[in-house]
């Protein structure tokens, strides 16, 4: 289990993946996995990839849970698929602004 | 969080694509990450605490901003325009530092103690030749990014502090990762030590956008860059917009053929102006972008679609949307505020508060200026209307309060400059022994016009309350602007007092 806030990076130890949590409840402790093994702050051992969860991630995409409780920002995508207590998150469609400056 | 985090994602996906372009020279994300890492290395070695940068711009702009962050240093990018007493005040503020600066800025001071120069060209050229660099960027959520030193319009300039967090959220919440076509090119005029100059390297790169840094405006180089090098986005301050369409009218060439966008900000833009540089590029994207140094730019935008509908519009009250600064981001909480810190209704002028992550509202000694809620005095003045649109009326500091009644500049300066005599009017305070302040003028006369202050006191008694005719107006041949195009009020009080 993992207490997310907004800045805390995490990696994937099944695939290249890196996090950066943009938004999360206060004190919310889940159980976020990258390609089926738990995420950590730095990457040790490599663990092998679950084929059930390989569906990849994304550079730059942020992925929400479905109640869009929680928010992650994909800074080096990879093969794993990102989970939050077991459901999968999927890509949120970002809102296009004019660029300003 | 760290700034460097923009870069590297950028150089991850888009390693080949160009990330800056200066005169001859030109980057690519992965050139300008290996030479920001390089950099940083550097910063990272010496016994600095700040880095600094005295020059106009050019590919050691990002090197420097990022190279300072894998450091974990403040960038302190510092205005050229100031002199050399000023410049060596500001120094000895920030020693010990490293400062990067182009050979005739640094030939000029008499650098402080701590002060460690390097030539910008050396800086870019060791930078770019250093191999491959191993550094990891502190996880610095609350460490300083940058700091601007303000330009102090009483006493000392100010140090304005934006944290890693501040800017990386203002990024965030509104650029798209890669969002940049391939052949997007960014023309940058802004001088680097303004918010709009940091920022646009950030999104820029953020977005994987080509940047193009121009660093000395002018209208006729502006056109021709952009034709060269096929700009398809620019970001300039109002005067630069009014001297670019002056430019366009005088060439028989036309619009350049790539631009898309252009977005201003950084000053009021007056409704003749945006109305004609619409009429002449139909084609191109205009967005207005209102922000402080201390909310890391933009906090409002009058987007594309805002000015088209705006400027077709019979409305009157749609139609002067177009010189509103549009409708808060998204990411951004604004209030305008009465004399009694209540919410202003819509149409009410106030103070305006911002809050949001973006929002930094920090200086260095003197803490962050928020109240207990999280909320940020602008110091400017404004109001909004029925749907949320934000129109600004000056700053709070230039009210004039006029025997207990406070009066805005704005709507004086409105009235006297319908007047066909008038080309540029500026309305301040003066000392009054009568009223405490009363109304002054300073006035430019419209090419071949009378100078009749009486003519002009009647023309405002004919439209405003009496208490808004301005007791003086003084005739000058030009008015003192900043080099962003900001009317500097004080210099014009401190000139009619004199007289």
């Amino acid at each position: 289990m993992t207490v997310l806030k907004p800045g805390l990076a995490l990696k994937s130890v099944t695939c290249t993946t890196d996090v950066m949590v943009i938004r999360a409840p206060a004190g919310s402790d889940v159980d976020l996995r990258c390609g089926g093994a738990p995420m950590v702050p730095s990457r040790g051992e490599a663990v092998a990839l679950d084929p059930a969860c390989a569906q990849g991630s994304l550079i730059g995409k942020r992925y929400v849970d479905a109640a869009e409780q929680f928010e992650l920002l994909c800074t080096k995508g990879g093969e794993g698929a990102l989970q939050i207590n077991g459901e999968f998150l999927a890509v949120k469609i970002a809102k296009a602004l004019p660029s300003s400056d | 969080m760290n700034l460097t985090m923009l870069l590297e994602m950028a150089a991850d996906a888009f390693p080949e694509r160009i990330a800056v372009t200066a005169g001859s020279e030109s980057l690519t994300y992965a050139q300008l990450l290996a030479a920001a890492r390089a950099a940083g290395a550097t910063f990272r070695a010496g016994a600095c605490e700040y880095v600094a940068l005295l020059d106009v711009g050019g590919a050691a702009v990002p090197i420097a901003i990022f190279g300072a962050a894998y450091a974990g240093k403040p960038y302190v990018p510092l205005n050229y325009r100031l002199t050399a007493p000023e410049l060596q005040e500001l120094l000895a503020r920030i020693a010990p530092a490293r400062l990067i600066g182009g050979a005739d800025h640094l030939q000029a001071l008499t650098l402080p103690d701590a002060i460690e120069a390097v030539h910008t060209q050396d800086f870019v050229a060791s930078a770019l030749a250093a191999g491959p660099t191993a550094i990891e960027a502190p996880d610095s959520d609350d460490a300083v990014a940058v700091q601007l030193f303000t330009s102090g319009t009483t006493g000392k300039p100010k140090a304005a502090l934006l944290r890693h967090e501040n800017m990386l959220s203002y990024i965030l919440g509104t650029v798209e990762f890669g969002g940049a076509g391939v052949d997007d090119a960014m023309l940058v005029t802004v001088p680097p030590y303004h918010i709009a100059g940091i920022s646009a390297v950030l999104s820029s790169t953020y977005a994987a956008r080509r940047l193009v840094l121009l660093p000395n405006f002018d209208a006729a180089l502006w056109l021709r860059l952009c034709r060269e090098h096929a700009i398809s986005n620019a970001f300039l301050v109002p005067t630069m917009l009014s001297r670019i369409i002056e430019q366009l009218e005088t060439e028989a060439q036309g619009a350049p053929p790539a631009l898309r966008a252009i977005a201003y900000g950084g000053g009021k833009m007056p409704q003749a102006v945006i109305e004609r540089a619409m009429a002449l590029l139909p084609d191109v994207d205009f967005t207005n972008a209102y922000g402080l140094t201390e909310t890391s730019s933009t906090i409002a935008l009058l987007g594309p679609e805002d000015h088209r509908l705006a400027a077709a519009s019979l409305d009157p009250s749609i139609r002067q949307r177009l010189i509103s600064v549009g409708r808060p981001l998204d990411t951004i909480e604004l209030q305008v505020r009465d004399a009694e810190g209540r919410v202003a209704a819509p149409g009410a002028a106030g103070d305006i508060y911002v809050r949001g992550a973006q929002v930094a509202g920090e200086y260095r000694g003197l803490g962050r200026i928020v109240d207990d809620e999280g909320w940020f005095p602008t110091r400017d003045r404004g109001w909004l209307d029925a749907d949320g649109y934000l129109f600004l009326d000056g700053r709070a500091d230039d009210i004039i309060v006029r025997g207990g009644e406070n009066i805005s500049p704005g709507e004086i300066e409105a009235v006297l400059s319908e007047h066909p005599d008038v080309a540029e009017v500026a309305v301040v305070a003066m000392p009054s022994e009568q009223w405490g302040e009363t109304v002054a003028a300073a006035v430019v006369p419209a090419p071949g016009a009378r100078a009749d202050g009486a003519a002009l006191q009647a023309w405002v008694r004919e439209r405003l309350r009496s208490s808004r005719v301005p007791e003086h107006i003084v005739f000058r041949s030009e008015l003192p602007y900043n080099d962003m195009g900001k009317l500097l009020r004080r210099v014009i009080r401190a000139q009619l007092q004199e007289s």
